[in-house]
C-alpha cells in the first residue's frame, strides 16, 4: 500500500471540528468516493475529531489518500496526548460515555468505516485510525 | 456570534440550516428556539436541513433535545429535506431521532404542522396526540 498524500491538520477548537469535515470531505471527492461513502467518512471523522477535542484535551488528524493494488482509499489518524481509555472494549460499547453524550462516537465511526483501529494508553493518549476504500 | 434566523408563520417556527454548523451556533440555535417557543407559543417547530451534509451524533442530540423541549412547551417538532445520504448514515452511526418526525421536503413538513394546528382549532388536537404516543 502506498501513501499518495499526506495532510495533517490540528483538531483544538469546534471551529477545527468543522475545517476537519471540510478537508475530509474534499480528500473523499479528490479519491472518488460516492455520495454515501463521502457522508459516512465525513461522520465518522466529525465523531473522532469531537472526541479528540472533548476528551483528548486537543490533538491534531493526519489525513492520507492511500492506493493499494488499484484501489484508492482515505485514510484517517485521530491522535492526542490526553488522559487515554482505560476500558476501550467499554469505551467502544454503544450508549457508554463518559461525558454526557450518546455513547456512538467510536461504535458509529467504526460501522462507517471500512476499517478502524484504536490504541490507547491511560495517562499518555489515544490514536484511531479509520479508513474508507473506494 | 452569528446566530441562525428564526421565522415565525402563523403558529409554526422554521429554521432553515444553511451552514456546516459549529458546536456553539448549535447551541445557540437550541436556546434561540426554546426561548422563541415559549414567546410565541408557538405550536410546530420545522427544521429544514437539505443543505446539511452530514448528521453526526452531536447535531443529532441537538435535534433530539430541540423536539424534547418544545414537546415539554406543547409544541411539535418536524425535520424536513434530509438527504438520503445522511438518513443512511445516520442508521448506521446508531442513532434514533426520538420524537421526532421527518418529512421528505419544508411543503410536506409544514402540511404536518398544518394537519396539527387545524386539529387544534377543532379541539380535539391533545387527544390524537395522546393516542399516537
Ligand atoms: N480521545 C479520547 N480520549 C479519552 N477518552 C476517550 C477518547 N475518545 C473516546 N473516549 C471515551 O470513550 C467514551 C465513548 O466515546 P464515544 O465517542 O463513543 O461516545 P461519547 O463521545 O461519550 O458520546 P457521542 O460521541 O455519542 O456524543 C467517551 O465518553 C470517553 O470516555
Ligand atoms: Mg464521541
Amino acid at each position: 500500500m502506498t501513501v499518495t498524500k499526506t495532510e495533517a491538520l490540528p483538531v483544538r477548537s469546534g471551529d477545527d471540528v468543522v475545517r476537519v469535515r471540510q478537508r475530509v470531505r474534499a480528500l473523499a471527492v479528490e479519491i472518488g468516493l460516492g455520495l454515501v461513502d463521502q457522508t459516512k467518512i465525513i461522520t465518522a471523522a466529525s465523531e473522532l475529531a469531537r472526541n479528540t477535542l472533548d476528551y483528548g484535551g486537543g490533538g491534531d488528524v493526519r489525513m492520507e489518500t492511500v492506493l493499494a493494488g488499484t484501489r484508492k482509499g482515505l485514510r484517517l489518524t485521530f491522535e492526542d496526548q490526553g488522559p487515554g481509555i482505560a476500558d476501550i472494549e467499554q469505551a467502544m460499547t454503544d450508549h457508554y460515555t463518559s461525558g454526557g453524550g450518546l455513547g456512538l462516537g467510536l461504535g458509529g465511526a467504526k460501522r462507517l468505516s471500512n476499517e478502524f483501529h484504536i490504541e490507547s494508553t491511560p495517562g499518555s493518549g489515544t490514536r484511531v485510525t479509520i479508513a474508507r476504500w473506494k | 456570534m452569528d446566530r441562525i434566523p428564526i421565522l415565525k408563520l402563523g403558529g409554526a417556527l422554521i429554521v432553515s440550516i444553511q451552514v456546516d454548523m459549529h458546536d456553539r451556533l448549535a447551541l445557540a440555535l437550541e436556546e434561540d428556539l426554546t426561548a422563541m417557543i415559549a414567546r410565541t407559543g408557538a405550536r410546530g417547530v420545522l427544521i429544514e436541513i437539505s443543505a446539511l451534509e452530514i448528521v453526526d451524533s452531536f447535531i443529532g442530540r441537538m435535534l433530539v433535545s430541540i423536539a424534547a423541549v418544545s414537546r415539554v412547551l406543547d409544541a411539535e417538532t418536524v425535520v424536513a429535506g434530509m438527504r438520503p445520504a445522511v438518513a443512511i448514515t445516520l442508521v448506521e452511526l446508531g442513532l434514533e431521532l426520538t420524537g421526532i418526525k421527518t418529512a421528505l421536503n419544508v411543503e410536506r413538513g409544514m402540511a404536518l404542522i398544518q394537519v396539527r394546528l387545524s386539529e387544534e382549532d377543532d379541539g380535539h388536537g391533545s387527544d390524537r396526540d395522546r393516542h399516537e404516543d
